[in-house]
């Protein structure tokens, strides 16, 4: 019975997909890839906050609340432009390319929405990068997820170029694929650096 | 191009095999030499440049042993010694030991697999020349007598600015984030080869042990590499930027170095020895005449060892004064995890007791190393205890553990792994006779010069001195060190000097010489451009011994398959199965690899003096950027873009 089962298989009649056609791509796999290193770069980020939280007194920190004016609305504003990046993927499986479009446009948009928040937040707090521990942190880590964001931004940008050329619709969707799982993830990851540098402060 | 069809299924005509030939050869000349994706030319450039790699380190090791030989010797001074051993550990652990692996890997993978390449051909190309840059940055700093010099571990404070004002520590902080990117890019591209493109029927216990340990490693280096990034990129604000991650004075955080460090350079260590493990589980049952004994626990045990590797990295750190109860935690997993090397260890021993051992050269150095693993392994039993590495830290004893694991367990199997692939990489057999000579004289030569180093260390010699006084009961012990250690690398020198006379003058080797059963062994020697003729169905671990081994071990299929000759095409199947899934699209020859390395290159160029080199750093973001853009453009050839409506 042992050879008969591969036997089976080998003919295969059935037909199958040709080139990059959504999760069958490498691609797709190669952007979970990406994203688990990533993810795990902000790990390590945020263990180092927990580490120096630990190890310092209370005082480590100059403001022991940090203020949510800015940083409230810019994880709103990533969580819509998430939302944008998942409403122009249904659209473009319904076949309605202007919304597909529309809503790529809107995610760039809140991106960039959500950058001039955090440079306004940058410029609004009471330190600088060089004065010590805690600010070092704060503005590499906050650094570090603006240039993730950017990245996706480009990344979108070419996307959105992609479909007005006609290159992209919902039968070679992989770019949107992968793409739009980045974005997602850069939303987790602001969440998480949001939870870690302003909310967690407040659960001391 | 159209969206599905029925591959057809057929065998290999020799019209076929010519057009084949055509789709997959790499342009001659210059420029196709530099756009070459083809796994098999890349694994070779790979394995030659981390050979020049150890054969640099090892001139360093040398050095240091001459200067070692006798007490109060002044052949060097301190500062000399410091960047001769910082960059001998930094060449042979980062430049030389995983890129051999990634070298051997890359070219087998494939093979074994029953694929056409890599899932992600031009990415190979890529971390091939990311690896070369980054090498060639490093030395730079070398070379202009900034090399790094506080180790390869690479310390704080003695890293900061404060203490250490020159380039050094700006070339190998920017050297290691650099070559950290071609690891990070090179595994994902493992891992995604390994759920992929496994030949129709290879479901994942008929995978072949090496896929194993190279698949186990890039899983880890995906999760681990971020974290030595990090710590070189914030050692590097600190040094420019004057942030405070580490500056004790400013409430910075020296120990978090050490945590950021070793939770990437521990799995590491597992990372650079799982792979060559796996080439033993692999050849070494070939001159067995046997299967390996106990499959399914090597494998298991492969991954154990990985997953306990996570959470061992304390034990570099137990004479730092962390609490008693982190030390019992990370002592108790480091003594635990010798469980599953031992499961290997008596895998490998009992294939070995129930088959019928063929002596040849490439035998010799893998049973050798188990002998090898064995005493490194234990030694880092011993130190696994905290009171025994309160003893021993910082002394020999530890020089010798690494350098028994290291050597024993990378370099022995990976010049078994030459002599016994060569044919396969060449169409030339090695020379047994000089083989012999090479294996003998480096064996004894290594126990000479490191067996010894274990009481150098018990009595006490610390490590990382540049000399040490008479008398202290050390110097007979440095002097059969050194001669040991010029005895191997005589070894080491007859193997290389093998290899070019094999070249030249080896006996033409045949698709099998070995008479071994696994899917490199059905093609020519050296393999045509497109591997598989027809793609392969698997239907047991052994293909190539499926007539011996008897009815039950299956019947796997290699002459007729799925012909696929619509441009570069292989099969993608999936990730536990191995059913036909799709049939992928393969890039052809690319430059941008190579453009998009001098764009990281200037990138990194910039960053070793960013108040002054920002523009290079700009300019080479540029040309990352474009050379992306390129790379990834849809192409109508490769099914990335819609039908055109005509």
């Amino acid at each position: 019975m042992s050879d008969v089962p591969m036997h089976e298989t080998t003919p295969v009649q059935r037909a199958l997909p040709i080139g990059t056609v959504a999760y069958h791509a490498s691609g797709w796999y190669g952007m979970l890839g990406v994203i688990v290193t990533e993810g795990a770069l902000f790990g390590y980020l945020l263990f180092s906050y927990f580490y120096c939280a630990v190890q310092l007194p209370p005082s480590w920190t100059p403001e022991p609340h940090p203020s949510l004016t800015y940083a409230l609305p810019a994880t709103l504003v990533m969580f819509l432009s998430s939302t944008a990046m998942w409403w122009a993927q249904r659209g473009f499986y319904l076949g309605a390319a202007p919304r597909y479009r529309f809503g790529l446009v809107a995610a760039i948009l809140l991106g960039l929405v959500f950058v001039a928040l955090e440079l306004l937040e940058w410029k609004s707090k009471p330190f600088a990068l060089t004065d010590s521990l805690y600010s070092s942190l704060y503005f590499t880590t906050t650094g570090i997820d603006l240039v993730h964001l950017i990245v996706g931004i480009i990344a979108v940008a070419a996307v959105l170029a992609w479909s007005l050329l006609g290159y992209v619709d919902a039968r070679r969707d992989t770019p949107t694929l992968i793409v739009g799982a980045y974005w997602h993830f850069v939303t987790l990851a602001w969440l998480a650096v949001f939870v870690t540098f302003y909310i967690s402060p407040y659960l001391r | 191009m159209t969206f599905e069809r029925v591959p057809a299924t057929g065998t290999a005509s020799p019209g076929y095999l010519e057009r084949l030939t055509k789709i997959w050869e790499t342009e001659p000349g210059i420029l196709g030499w530099f756009s070459s994706v083809d796994h098999k030319e890349i694994g070779i450039r790979y394995i030659f440049t981390a050979f020049i790699f150890l054969a640099l380190g090892g001139v360093e090791a040398l050095i240091m042993r001459v200067q070692l030989a006798r007490p109060d010797q002044h052949l060097l001074t301190p500062e000399q010694y410091d960047q001769l051993f910082s960059t001998h550990g930094m060449t042979m652990i980062f430049l030389y030991a995983m890129p051999i692996l990634s070298g051997f890997s890359n070219y087998l993978w494939p093979l074994l697999l029953g694929a056409r390449d890599m899932a992600f051909p031009r990415v190979n190309a890529l971390s091939y020349w990311l690896f070369v840059a980054a090498g060639i940055f490093m030395y730079t700093g070398f070379a202009m007598g900034a090399g790094p010099n506080d180790g390869w571990f690479n310390y704080v404070p003695y890293a900061n600015k404060e203490y250490n004002p020159g380039l050094n520590m700006d070339f190998y902080a920017l050297g290691m984030i650099f070559l950290g990117i071609s690891t990070t890019v090179g595994s994902v591209n493992f891992v995604v080869t390994f759920l992929r493109l496994r030949a129709p029927g290879m479901s994942i216990n008929r995978v072949p042990i090496m896929i194993w340990g190279t698949f186990t490693a890039s899983v880890a280096n995906i999760l681990v590499v971020p974290s030595v990034s990090l710590a070189f990129f914030l050692l590097w604000m600190d040094r420019n930027f004057g942030t405070h991650f580490f500056d004790v004075s400013a409430g910075g955080q020296p120990l978090l170095w050490q945590h950021l460090f070793w939770i990437f350079a521990h799995p590491w260590v597992y990372a650079i020895v799982l792979p060559a493990m796996g080439m033993v589980s692999d050849a070494l049952p070939v001159f067995c005449r046997r299967p390996l004994v106990g499959y399914t626990a090597v494998v298991l045990s492969t991954l154990a060892t990985m997953t306990l590797g996570f959470g061992v990295w304390v034990h570099h750190m137990f004479t730092t004064g962390l609490p008693t109860l982190a030390l019992s935690f990370f002592s108790g997993v480091s003594i635990i995890i010798a469980i599953p090397s031992a499961v290997a260890v008596f895998a490998w021993t009992l294939t070995i007791w129930l088959g019928r051992p063929v002596i040849t050269t490439a035998f010799l150095y893998f049973a050798s190393m188990i002998v090898l693993f064995v005493i490194g392994g234990v030694s880092g039993f011993m130190t696994g205890s905290v009171p025994v590495d309160w003893q021993l830290h910082d002394t020999y004893f530890v020089v010798a553990h690494i350098h028994y694991v290291l050597i024993g367990i990378n370099l022995f199997p990976v010049i078994g792994g030459l002599y016994f692939w060569f044919p396969k990489f060449s169409g030339k057999m090695m020379n047994e006779t000089l083989g012999k000579w090479s294996f003998w004289t480096s064996f004894i030569g290594f126990n000479v010069a490191f067996l010894p180093m274990h009481l150098t260390g018990l009595l006490g010699m610390p490590r990382r001195v540049y000399t040490y006084p008479a008398h202290m009961g050390w110097d007979t012990l440095n002097m059969v060190t050194s001669i040991g250690a010029f005895v191997f690398a005589i070894g080491i020198v007859l193997t290389f000097i093998n290899v070019l006379v094999s070249l030249r003058s080896g006996r033409i080797a045949g698709p099998n010489p070995w008479d071994a059963p696994t899917l490199e062994w059905s093609m020519s020697s050296p393999p045509p451009p497109y591997n598989f003729a027809v793609l392969p169905t698997v239907a047991s671990r052994h293909p190539l011994w499926e007539q011996r081994l008897g009815d039950s071990h299956g019947t796997s299929t290699l002459d007729e398959g799925f012909t696929l000759d619509d441009k570069r095409e292989t099969i993608g199947t999936t990730a536990l199965d191995s059913e036909p899934d799709v049939i992928l699209k393969m890039p052809f020859d690319s430059p941008a690899p190579f453009i998009l390395t001098v764009g990281t290159s200037l990138i990194f160029a910039g960053m070793l003096i960013p108040s002054r080199l920002w523009a290079v750093t700009a300019v080479g973001c540029l040309v990352v950027i474009a050379a992306i853009l390129i790379w990834l453009w849809p192409e109508r050839e490769l099914g990335q873009r819609v039908e055109s409506s005509q």
